[in-house]
């Protein structure tokens, strides 16, 4: 049996049967790493010795007994290298404790295995910022898997993998398990705690599951989320019981298309695979409406400013002092200067020389406080849209998987091609990307992903009606 | 924007090469952003955070273990004497 093929639905089944034990089944994925992983580079690395001595202690009766769970790079497990996919952490940190979301997946029986690729400090919609190595879709080696979390999206679809854990500050769980045609969700701002995961942008970023079907992403989430003493930011808003929410049908769903995310630049192929995936809801007994979300066009220019300028605050700690790389100098001002030049890739340095640009004196209003403002107006969109709707639907990604290259001397069309994800993260809502079928090119066939958004808290309704469509 | 000014506020170091494709870059994305200031917002009020929540707090208290002096040197770049070692920096 080759575990990491199985669902965690699945995978938990047969270590009900007494087919495998945990310690099989960690053997197993190592296996399938080993021998596909290669040509697709979704891993950085995975420490089966570690892992096998957490499968000792493992208690089958629980939701995630067992289980093992590819970690998205900037998640401290303790014990572990933890990178950022960047050459300033690379080979130079191990981490000293658990983040609260590996303490909660533990705590479910879940086992920390694999630290999956991603863009440096979660900073692209690629992959190719990694600073480490390249990560290659598995549907088409020469195209991207989407990033920023694309190597926690590849191993889920390259089955070298059970379920991945993935972060989403702009669109870097939706938009890779788009690509890759896997499960993704982020949670609602406050939902899930972010202490011991690497900050890019603290008032956008959040963390969440990333697997092959809609219930497994229900049980993932079910373990992460709730209140954290360690993160302030982290809501105590009642979890409920995400398995009992996929359970009921979606008669009476009001389901809301915004015009705006169906207008220029989407693909013709993606808008004709969306717009199929609407008609199925509403043969279920969904009903759609019309909504409309108009400050849409400026979602990216207010994101790239506020996204940079805590960038720009969160990575001054990278200063070659404490921890990572510290380049060889003459003074402090020059070993700081010396350190972050030879440890960041140029898109870090990019966005770090954004953000303090629009923090600095004489620019903060013009640029920071506007966006600020800006971004009020998107919120204030979404609450009047779901004033009328429970769930808004839409594609998540203008295209298909882009090819590798194709982008790179361009940041800013990479940025645009995050148009229908990043309002999300602008107005604290949550999201789930669920595939819905595939599009040819060149020979190969092309996974496209349904975007489902829910209002603050509404985890519950998005996960019912992707459930809904994916069994349907 | 002059890239290399701010880029020394960041306190990165940049290659005259790097200072340059930066410099053509950032001004086509600064030139996207100017869109930003065609919207009407007065009397907007900024959003800090999506969710409006202040003033969390506890009780002063050690709280939970906390991360081992060892631990913590483990990950230093230079130590000396149990403690992080840096360069001299008054002359």
């Amino acid at each position: 049996m080759k575990v990491a093929t199985l669902s965690i639905a699945q995978l938990r089944s047969a270590y009900a049967a007494g087919d495998l034990t945990p310690a099989d089944a960690l053997k197993s994925v190592a296996e399938s790493i080993d021998s596909v992983d290669g040509d697709i580079g979704g891993y950085l690395s995975y420490d089966l010795d570690l892992a096998l001595k957490d499968a000792e202690s493992a208690d089958l009766s629980l939701p995630l007994g067992g289980v093992p769970i590819a970690i998205k790079d900037l998640i401290n497990v303790e014990g572990h290298p933890c990178s950022a996919a960047s050459k300033i952490l690379d080979g130079k940190y191990q981490s000293p404790y658990d983040a609260t979301v590996i303490r909660k997946l533990r705590e479910a029986g879940a086992i920390p295995f694999g630290r999956a690729n991603m863009d440096e400090f979660a900073m692209g919609s690629s992959n190719e910022n990694s600073g480490i190595k390249p990560c290659r879709n598995p549907h088409d080696l020469d195209r991207i898997p989407g990033g920023s979390s694309g190597g926690s999206a590849a191993v889920v679809a390259a089955n070298t993998a059970v379920a991945a854990l993935g972060t989403d500050t702009g669109g870097s769980i939706r938009q890779p398990a788009s690509h890759c045609g896997v499960v993704g969700l982020k949670p609602t701002y406050g939902r899930v705690s972010r202490f011991g995961l690497v900050a890019f942008a603290s008032s956008l970023d959040q963390c969440g599951p990333m697997t092959k079907t809609v219930e497994d992403a229900a049980t993932l989430l079910q373990a992460i989320s709730g209140a954290c003493d360690r993160d302030s930011t982290c809501l105590k808003e009642e979890v409920p019981c995400y398995a009992d929410a996929i359970c009921k049908d979606i008669k009476g769903l009001k389901i809301g298309l915004p015009a705006e995310y169906f207008a220029e630049g989407l693909d013709p192929a993606v808008k004709v695979k969306v717009e199929a995936a609407i008609k199925q809801l509403e043969s279920l007994g969904a009903e759609i409406h019309e909504v409309s979300l108009p400050n849409t066009e400026h979602a990216v220019a207010t994101y790239y400013v506020i996204a940079t300028a805590e960038a720009s605050a969160n990575l001054a700690r990278f200063d070659g002092v404490r921890y990572g790389h510290r380049a060889e100098a003459d003074g402090l001002i020059e070993l700081y200067k010396k350190s972050r030049a030879e440890g960041f890739g140029d898109e870090v340095k990019r966005r770090i020389i954004l953000g303090t640009y629009v923090l600095s004196s004489g620019y903060y209003d013009a640029y920071y406080t506007r966006a600020q403002k800006v971004r009020t107006l998107i919120r204030n969109d979404f609450q009047e849209a779901f004033s009328k709707v429970d769930v808004i639907a839409s594609p998540v990604s203008p295209t298909p998987a882009f090819k590798m290259g194709e982008k790179c001397s361009d940041p800013l069309s990479m940025y645009l091609a995050d148009i229908y994800t990043i309002s999300a993260n602008l107005a604290g809502i949550c999201g789930i990307s669920v595939p819905c079928g595939t599009v040819p090119a060149n020979g190969k066939e092309l996974p496209v992903g349904l975007q489902l958004l829910g209002k603050s808290f509404g985890e519950a309704d998005i996960l019912r009606a992707a459930h809904a469509y994916e069994v349907s | 924007m002059n890239v290399r000014d701010v880029a020394n506020l960041a306190r990165i170091e940049l290659s005259d090469e790097e200072a340059s494709r930066y410099q053509e870059q950032m001004d086509q994305i600064l030139h996207y952003v100017e869109q930003l200031n065609q919207i009407d917002v007065e009397g907007i009020e900024p959003t800090a955070h999506a969710a409006a929540v202040f003033d969390i707090v506890r009780e002063d208290v050690a709280t939970g273990s906390s991360i081992s002096q060892e631990a913590v040197l483990g990950n230093a770049p230079e130590t000396a004497h149990d403690q992080i070692k840096m360069p001299k920096v008054v002359e």
